[in-house]
């Protein structure tokens, strides 16, 4: 029973369950500084292989980038009442959401092939437990996507503040996830020689 | 002259009702909730509740258990410091083979379970009571009452909070009875011993689930401190603007933020623990060799988990004792009967502690073999933060100053934490310096100085806080003599505990030893002194029980309320049903008129919140 109860004296717009959100993410932006100070901090201290990053990676950026553009599509779509449009993109988002995830595994098999298996040196573990970490933040999105793409497909089409809500939730936490990968990629990319 | 009282208290009722009519916030909240669906049984009202002031009811009394059990364990290895020759074979009903029984029949503390005993006390105390038991509790009681709101911003996300907060309680107490016991090395986990099952007996199952208890516990924080920023910044009545916002709500607001930003690097330095544990990898583990046997790690760093650790363990003492600060602030204002003294440097003081908080972890690694021109950059932000603190300290006292003071047992312990704060305080000025550190470092001066500025003046802000909204949690008095007793009994008790440390500490006794060090020729004259600290700590555990029996007997017996605003107080957690129900105001919400501080003006002893302000009179709220 969240508190949808309009105030109509507050001068911000912002509803309580979205800030609730941006908090949460503020924390989750914490989870990852830390994971990646840590990884400089250890990286200094020496004894660290060395190695490529697999080209896999590429293309799950790419996937999770893509998926984002969709899942904006549809939501304009949702907006502008374009019933098809916003489920057929919001199915696509679903597809790319899980594309991305099993390219992050072959992403990781690709790294046990080249000998930078789990435990051989903190340098590999580093990359297998935070884009893992990352990986489980996007399957908690995925799990909100398969439930927005119920309500799409239960629910009859109607562009209630409340359905706009709780889409807008998804939206704002899967952006978020895409962002945090690209940063996270970067981070990899500029460590990796 | 109780007729009048009487009288006058009616009519403030009236004027409430009046005004609340006039100028009070109609959310048609009650439109929208017939009936009360969500406590209509014994298991949604008293144990699957939503409702804020359950939930808060629900942390304080997990709270008082931990706290029991945790005395309990200190009581248990006080006794082996004490007297680290006498016969402890009476315990072995209770803690059976942790007692070894030799052949002449007497019983001695298993030195493994000690420090088990040591690592639960401090686990126990610091997360589970003085976070969850005190932020858990006043947050949820009191954001909601205090800014004029219907509930938590998501009720639902709350209730969370404390069930994986209760879940952690579960597994952290079946923990206590493992076979090889619970995790045994120290309340920080350090690794090695935390991340090599095979390092001692603890550190295997015990430290599993020692691990998933906290995680559930980080869990349950993030899921409050998220619903409390929330409900602070967006569910504030009409009028209550951040400069009209009581000290306390300030206080849970600000922790809340410290929660929030610190506990994910926690997780983030316990997952990576977990994967050296279970999975092999080598992120604190350098080449190490346990039991004649060499293990094929390398080249890990164990003080980068001391960094992790400590950018959370540093900002947590500080969401240990804002909220006391706030309660205490909020406290004796009340009953001082006059207004908070620098309103505003009280909460830039707390927002300026917060953010020093962050950047001064290191001052618990100087002998870690941390730089120590890096150490003089933590040595100068950890001195700055007295400087924030003294003004706290120095608004507590120009507050009480020259006021008519209501003693009772609220307003006592209130003026105890400020007791307790500088003593406590000052020590840790000592040992913010790192050269000083050399000497003190790992010593009882520590345990000293961090029981009495955070364990002790903690509770003593909680005790503050129970006792002064005891009669809104539960619409009853607690008994005002045995709260005295507890108070004074407590404060000299506490002082008699921790203030001998300081000198064994100076001396170099190191903490953490099974005997204290009397198998050291050097600290052997300590004897007396350490059997005069473990009487004064059974004294202090008993009056502790005076006060659990006095809260508990309260509850079903104690003195009724009568009106709804016993204390005189300006916050608008008092403009409620004296047994507030669910919405809290059973019509619109009070709109709010003025700051929280109108003592003693006018001619007035007090002008609730609610009341508009005369024409001429300043605005604190802006």
């Amino acid at each position: 029973m969240a508190q949808v109860v309009q105030r109509e004296y507050r001068s911000s717009h912002i509803h309580p369950l979205k800030f609730a959100l941006w908090v949460g993410i503020a924390s989750i932006v914490m989870m990852f500084g830390a994971f990646t100070s840590a990884y400089l901090v250890r990286r200094a201290a020496g004894n660290w292989y060395e190695f490529k990053l697999p080209d896999v990676f590429w293309g799950s950026t790419f996937v999770i980038l893509l998926s984002s553009w969709t899942l904006h599509a549809s939501y304009r779509a949702f907006n502008r009442g374009v019933e098809h449009l916003y489920k057929r993109l919001l199915t696509a988002t679903l597809a790319l959401g899980l594309l991305f995830v099993g390219l992050q595994y072959a992403g990781w098999q690709a790294m046990t092939a080249m000998g930078a298996t789990f435990t051989v040196n903190p340098s590999s573990s580093f990359i297998y437990v935070i884009s893992g970490v990352h990986a489980l933040h996007v399957l908690g999105g995925i799990a909100a996507l398969i439930v927005a793409l119920i309500y799409a497909f239960v629910l009859p089409f109607k562009p209630t503040p409340r359905r706009r809500l709780r889409f807008q939730l998804v939206v704002h936490y899967w952006h978020f996830v895409d962002v945090l990968w690209v940063y996270l990629f970067v981070f990899f990319l500029v460590q990796s020689p | 002259m109780a007729e009048m009282t009487k009288v006058a208290v009616d009519s403030l009722d009236t004027l409430e009702e009046k005004l609340t009519q006039e100028m009070g916030y109609d959310d048609h909240f009650h439109e929208h909730h017939h009936g009360d669906k969500y406590q209509s049984n014994f298991l949604t009202t008293y144990i699957f509740s939503t409702d804020h002031k359950m939930i808060g009811r629900q942390f304080l009394i997990t709270g008082i258990f931990w706290a029991l059990m945790g005395a309990m364990m200190s009581l248990v290895f006080r006794l082996q410091l004490g007297f680290p020759e006498a016969d402890l074979a009476w315990l072995k009903p209770v803690l059976g083979k942790w007692i070894q029984v030799n052949d002449a029949g007497i019983g001695k503390l298993d030195p493994e379970f000690y420090y088990a005993l040591v690592t639960i006390h401090g686990t126990v105390l610091v997360f589970f009571v003085l976070t969850a038991g005190l932020s858990g509790t006043f947050s949820n009681l009191l954001i909601p009452l205090q800014i004029g709101a219907r509930d938590m911003a998501s009720p639902l996300l709350n209730a969370f909070s404390y069930w994986f907060f209760f879940l952690a309680s579960v597994v952290m107490f079946l923990s206590l009875f493992l076979s090889t016991g619970p995790f045994s090395g120290g309340w920080t986990a350090y690794p090695p011993l935390s991340a090599l099952p095979q390092a001692s007996e603890g550190s295997g199952a015990g430290m599993t689930m020692w691990i998933v208890a906290m995680a559930f516990f980080i869990v349950s924080a993030l899921l409050g401190g998220i619903n409390y920023i929330t409900t602070v910044l967006n569910l504030r009545t009409k009028g209550m603007n951040l400069w009209r916002m009581p000290l306390t709500i300030w206080a849970f607001f600000i922790t809340a933020i410290i929660g929030v930003l610190s506990f994910p690097v926690l997780l983030s330095g316990v997952l990576l623990l977990m994967f050296d544990r279970s999975m092999g990898t080598s992120f604190y583990l350098s080449e190490i060799v346990v039991g004649g046997q060499i293990l094929d790690r390398i080249g890990g760093s164990p003080i980068l988990y001391q960094h992790l650790f400590w950018f959370l363990g540093h900002p947590e003492v500080y969401i240990i004792i804002l909220p006391a600060m706030g309660i205490v602030s909020e406290v004796l204002s009340v009953h001082a009967r006059k207004p908070i003294f620098g309103y505003r440097a009280m909460v830039l003081s707390m927002l300026a502690i917060a953010f020093l908080s962050f950047i001064v972890w290191a001052h618990h690694m100087f002998m870690a073999g941390v730089n120590p021109f890096i150490s003089n950059f933590f040595v100068i932000f950890t001195l700055i933060i007295a400087v924030p603190s003294a003004v706290k300290v120095f608004n507590w006292i120009s507050t009480v100053y020259g006021s008519n003071f209501r003693f009772n047992s609220a307003s006592l312990f209130a003026l105890g934490f400020v007791s307790l704060f500088i003593s406590g305080g000052l020590t840790g000025i000592f040992l913010g310096n790192s050269s000083i550190d050399v000497q003190l470092h790992d010593t009882y001066f520590v345990v000293a100085h961090f029981h009495i500025v955070m364990g002790v003046a903690a509770f003593f802000g909680m005790f503050a806080g129970i006792y002064h909204w005891f009669p809104k949690m539960f619409g009853r008095f607690m008994n005002e003599t045995l709260g005295k007793i507890h108070f004074w009994g407590t404060l000299i008790g506490s002082y008699a505990v921790f203030w001998p440390m300081h000198y064994t500490g100076m001396a170099g006794v190191p903490r953490r030893y099974y005997d204290a060090g009397a198998s050291f020729d050097s600290f052997r004259h300590f004897t007396e002194l350490n059997q005069f600290i473990t009487v004064a700590a059974i004294i202090v555990f008993f009056l502790q029980v005076v006060f659990v029996v006095n809260f508990f007997y309260s509850i079903f017996n104690g003195r009724k309320l009568t009106t709804k605003n016993p204390w005189g107080a300006n916050t608008l957690e008092w403009t409620t049903p004296i047994q507030p129900g669910h919405g809290n105001w059973p019509g619109k919400i009070p709109a709010v008129q003025r700051w929280a501080y109108d003592y003693s003006k006018g001619g007035q002893e007090y002008v609730p919140q609610y009341v508009p302000l005369r024409e001429g009179e300043y605005d604190h709220g802006h």
